[in-house]
């Protein structure tokens, strides 16, 4: 046996020589290290020099903004990670934890992010005293809980239904459960937990930019970057600035997207178990720079290498124990039963806290106009969801039905979507304020401007995977009009729909944090609602009523996902799947 | 090595396997089964789907404990996967983001074999199973045919004494299942690979003949050894050679006993009760059936193992047909043969109308249809939700079993248009009441 098969890594080429794909990756590479070093180092500063500095409306400073609210977004994406390996790997590999992460998950998923920001704020803030580190904490924080919640999950529910017969293979052969997390689970895991992170982007874009200039009761936070930016044009009037700051927020958003998420789609299309070559390829080229130039094999190689050393390494824990027998393994012994009781316990004697804390300050007549606050918002959100509904269902099929226009399209309204819809906010506020708009109805638009578009692009690939020959039978027997919509598109793309609505609905619920309340220099517009009532807590420093009001929230999130979009999901899970 | 007993690499003794049931009680698996492997043997474990021979696999493998008995490797009780034993699995079960290559290495790291001598000893493997230029192929990449050979390499490539094989060429179309038999069995007979002896399962009769040194023939629930076989033909074994023939058609004359029958006489019918599991088999195929059997050269008489071949049928493909139609009382299964009934004949000549009718009246004769219809009888709205029917049946089945068996009469009952089920609801009617 003396030969090496060939192409097993391109290292094993004999030479090394530059090609032109060197030419343009060697002074990304470094140009990009060179800018995150000195940007990380700002980073650290005592708070009093980030106060000293106020944020200049100059557009020559915004891109040195846009990289500090870029840098926050991948130290949120690191944490997130980090999140994900290690609690969902908990909660998948031991019952008890279950029992605790997954609904502790669930709900999480439904609390509004923007409520957490005031208290992590105070948080962070006293935890690094002094210094610029702990405001960027809290932003970070924000951003990461966007997208770790449903990360996590993701990674969890991979972990549940990973496929038998890998998992026997990796039992069988005795890997450890290090060499088995890094060969079985994570690459399981990826398309799903990739696909997460690029849903949660829009999340995390629009909290950068709402958590770097926020103040809580006295702690007032204004992190140089792109959304302290727009906060100072919004209260210098400066429309100008706000346009400046949207072109830089797009450029970021195109790179991000060009150089980040790209590669990963398509470098995580890989992992796909499904052993058949799919039609449709996700294309990065990013990724093909990567891999052509020889230059950054080079530089690269020996760091995947390592790393695939680590991952390989026969790490052992304890003796590999014999596996229990999954056929009688005993069903709750009398620990699970203490345990579910401590759990019981601690939950009753939490929520108790919880309603002591808030009952300090409110009666039962506050309770109950939070209460209608909150009908007075889901209104909004339900009319909207229906006005986008009747908007973009159309739209997104008669884009679907035209390869050549989905194409153009669908990267378009993804692209929307991630876009932050707050740095957008001022443009609409000036409008109200100069022709003297009622806020009640013209700030409720606000709310789904960012999350529209998941149902438009949701749409689109519903249609793309519509099968050809049922819209080809639909053709051949003359269906047409309302008929061909109600028994043959419809029932197609409804599962689809869906999960847009819901990320739509979800998205719009966090923005009437924001949407709620708006202000233009001197001039501020609040409209009757749940998110106007968090916004002002927040403001004032108000803890028992941030505290009730996200409560509230929370619950109509959780009760309008329970009792319409799970239904919604099942039944189209049930009678509508298309194979 | 020093051994209990000489040439025994795997002792099994009364191994037992059962699952506790949602509503309390066991389903046994696996019921006091014996197992000696010794060396320089195939063995193979033949039975429908549902006789626990996979799950034999399994607790040999050391990926399942049994529930009672001992397991013995090479005189060392078996407590989970070891070094010695390695599997090939039907589903190929390969790493989709590995490379050939990868995956064949990937019982040796976990060995902890440093990376040069895994790469070596991988190649080797990858050269005599015949995978050579497709080292650095991903799965998806390569035919069905050449993903079971990767899963043969990384078997081998760990040098195990023992070889598990789960139904690996069921999977596989029929020509390239047949030459990858054939290239296993030249390195076996040329005793190039490094196993001592091979245990697989399958539920292809002719594939065991053509393998094994010895078949265990499992009986259904619970999994016993009902029988075994020795197969002393000469490799490599000709399938139109009369004696192997002899001895297939022998093994399909087993299979149809059942246990507790003695050989030699006719089955009476046999009752089937409420609490039977029916398999899932559509009107169509039983009327396909029916006519198959009817026709010339058959003439209403069959012999199994021909009547399969012709059919290029396996075990689980025609026994769960033919039996369906002695429930229903179109036939008989004497002996290894099919026997249409005087009805079955009528049912193969009649127009749609009258086959329906026929085929309503002996569905009224299974017990399960006859407790469905006297239930629906006796409520005031002839209706009653699929669950009620489901819960009863899983006094005498697990939860898929009666699933599949309540599923099973509602199709009949669709096509027979005795009752009618809804979807929507989840309810069953009255056809005429609906």
């Amino acid at each position: 046996m003396s030969r090496t098969p060939r192409s097993v890594g391109s290292l094993a080429g004999p030479r090394f020589v530059p090609n032109k794909w060197d030419v343009i990756a060697f002074p990304l590479i470094f140009g990009l290290l060179v800018v995150l070093g000195l940007t990380a180092r700002q980073m650290a500063e005592p708070l009093s020099a980030v106060t000293a500095a106020p944020i200049s409306l100059d557009p020559a400073a915004l891109p040195g903004y846009a990289l500090r609210t870029t840098l926050r977004m991948l130290a949120a994406l690191a944490c997130s990670l980090l999140f994900t390996f290690t609690i969902a790997t908990w909660a998948a590999k031991s019952r008890r934890a279950e029992k605790v992460i997954v609904p502790v998950l669930d709900i999480l998923q439904s609390v509004p992010i923007l409520g957490y920001i005031s208290f992590t704020v105070v948080f962070f803030m006293s935890l690094f005293p002094g210094s610029a580190l702990g405001a960027e904490c809290a932003a970070v924080f924000a951003i990461f809980t966007s997208q770790a919640w449903n990360m996590a999950f993701s990674f969890y529910q991979s972990l549940k239904t990973l496929p038998r017969d890998l998992v026997e293979v990796s039992r069988g052969f005795r890997l450890t459960a290090w060499q088995r997390f890094w060969t079985l689970e994570v690459p399981f895991g990826m398309p799903g937990l990739v696909w997460n992170m690029m849903m949660s982007m829009s999340g995390g874009w629009f909290f950068v930019v709402a958590s770097e200039s926020i103040s809580v009761g006295d702690t007032t936070l204004a992190l140089p970057g792109v959304g302290s930016y727009v906060a100072a044009a919004i209260a210098q009037r400066d429309l100008g600035a706000v346009a400046w700051a949207i072109l830089a927020m797009l450029v970021v958003i195109l790179l991000y997207d060009q150089l980040l998420f790209r590669p990963l789609v398509a470098w995580s299309e890989k992992f796909r178990v499904e052993l058949t070559p799919s039609q449709t390829k996700s294309e990065s080229w990013v990724l093909d720079l990567v891999a052509r130039s020889r230059l950054l094999n080079t530089a690269l190689g020996p760091i995947g290498d390592t790393l695939a050393v680590v991952a390989k390494l026969p790490w052992r824990l304890q003796r590999g124990r014999p596996p229990a027998p999954s056929a009688l393994m005993a069903e709750g012994g009398w620990i699970d039963r203490i345990w579910d009781v401590i759990l019981v316990v601690l939950a009753a004697a939490a929520a108790w806290q919880v309603a002591l804390f808030i009952a300090t300050e409110i009666d039962l007549g506050e309770l109950g106009a939070v209460l209608m606050k909150g009908f007075a918002t889901l209104a909004r959100v339900v009319v909207l969801i229906a006005l986008a509904t009747v908007v973009w269902v159309p739209a997104g099929v008669w884009i679907g039905l035209r390869p050549a226009w989905a194409e153009k399209v669908q990267p378009v309204a993804q692209f929307m979507a991630a876009f932050p819809a707050n740095l957008v906010f001022p443009v609409a506020v000036v409008a109200i304020v100069h022709w003297k708009l009622d806020p009640d109805i013209w700030l409720a638009p606000l709310m789904i401007l960012g999350t529209q578009w998941y149902i438009l692009f949701n749409v689109i690939a519903g249609v793309a995977v519509f099968p050809t020959d049922l819209r080809e039978a639909a053709a051949h027997f003359q269906l047409g009009g309302w008929t061909w919509w109600r028994k043959v598109m419809l029932p197609g793309i409804f599962p689809y729909y869906v999960t847009g609505a819901i990320t739509a609905s979800g998205g719009s619920w966090n923005a009437a944090i924001v949407a709620e309340v708006a202000s233009w220099g001197d001039d501020k517009l609040t409209a009757y609602g749940l998110g106007a009532y968090i916004a002002e807590a927040t403001d004032a420093g108000d803890f028992p009523r941030i505290v009730l009001g996200i409560a509230v929230m929370s619950i109509f999130v959780i009760l309008f996902n329970r009792l319409l979009w799970r239904p919604l999901l099942n039944f189209a899970e049930r009678r509508l799947r298309l194979d | 090595m020093a051994q209990t007993t000489a040439g025994n690499l795997l002792e099994l003794r009364s191994v037992r396997q059962a699952f506790r049931k949602a509503g309390g009680g066991e389903h046994v698996v696996l019921d006091d089964v014996d197992l000696t492997l010794r060396e320089g043997e195939i063995v193979g474990l033949l039975g429908r789907s549902g006789s626990g021979k996979s799950t034999m696999l399994r607790i040999v493998a050391g990926l399942a404990r049994p529930s009672g008995g001992t397991a013995n490797y090479r005189g060392q009780p078996l407590n989970g996967p070891t070094a010695g034993i390695a599997m090939v699995f039907q589903s190929f079960a390969l790493f989709p983001w590995l490379t050939i290559l990868e995956n064949v290495e990937l019982g040796l790291e976990a060995q902890g074999v440093p990376a040069d001598e895994r790469r070596k000893r991988a190649l080797a493997a990858i050269d005599l199973i015949g995978l050579d230029g497709f080292e650095s192929a991903y799965p998806k990449e390569v035919s069905g045919g050449m993903r079971q050979r990767v899963g043969f390499a990384r078997a081998l490539v760990v040098q195990p004494q023992i070889l598990l094989m789960d139904e690996p060429f069921s999977a596989l179309d029929v020509l390239t299942a047949e030459t990858l038999r054939t290239d296993l069995l030249d390195l076996w007979v040329e005793g190039r690979m490094p196993i001592k002896s091979i245990l697989m399962v399958t539920h292809n009769i002719e594939e065991a003949v053509q393998l094994c040194d010895r078949i265990l023939i499992f009986s259904s629930n619970p999994g016993r050894v009902a029988h075994e076989m020795r197969v002393d033909l000469k490799h490599p074994r000709d399938r139109l050679d009369p004696a192997f023939r002899e001895l297939v058609d022998e093994i399909y004359d087993l299979m149809t006993r059942r246990p507790g029958h003695r050989a030699g006489r006719a089955e009476a019918m046999p009752v089937a009760t409420i609490g039977t599991p029916l398999p899932r088999i559509s009107t169509n195929l039983l009327a396909g059936m029916i006519e198959e059997v009817a026709a010339a050269p058959y003439n209403g008489r069959a012999e199994i193992s021909v009547l399969a071949e012709d059919l290029a049928y396996e075990i689980d493909d025609i026994f769960p047909v033919i039996e369906t139609l002695q429930l229903l009382r179109f036939a008989e299964l004497p002996e290894g043969e099919v026997v249409l009934t005087e009805a079955a004949r009528r049912f193969a000549d009649a127009e749609v109308d009258d086959r329906k009718r026929l085929f309503a009246e002996h569905l009224r004769h299974l017990p399960l249809a006859a407790h469905i219809l006297r239930v629906l009888d006796e409520r005031a709205n002839h209706r009653a939700p699929f669950s009620r029917f489901k819960e009863e049946l899983e006094d005498h089945m697990t939860e898929d079993y009666a699933e599949r068996t309540l599923r099973a009469v509602i199709d009949w009952g669709r096509y027979a248009e005795l009752f009618a089920y809804s979807e929507e609801d989840a309810a069953l009617t009255i056809e005429d009441a609906a």
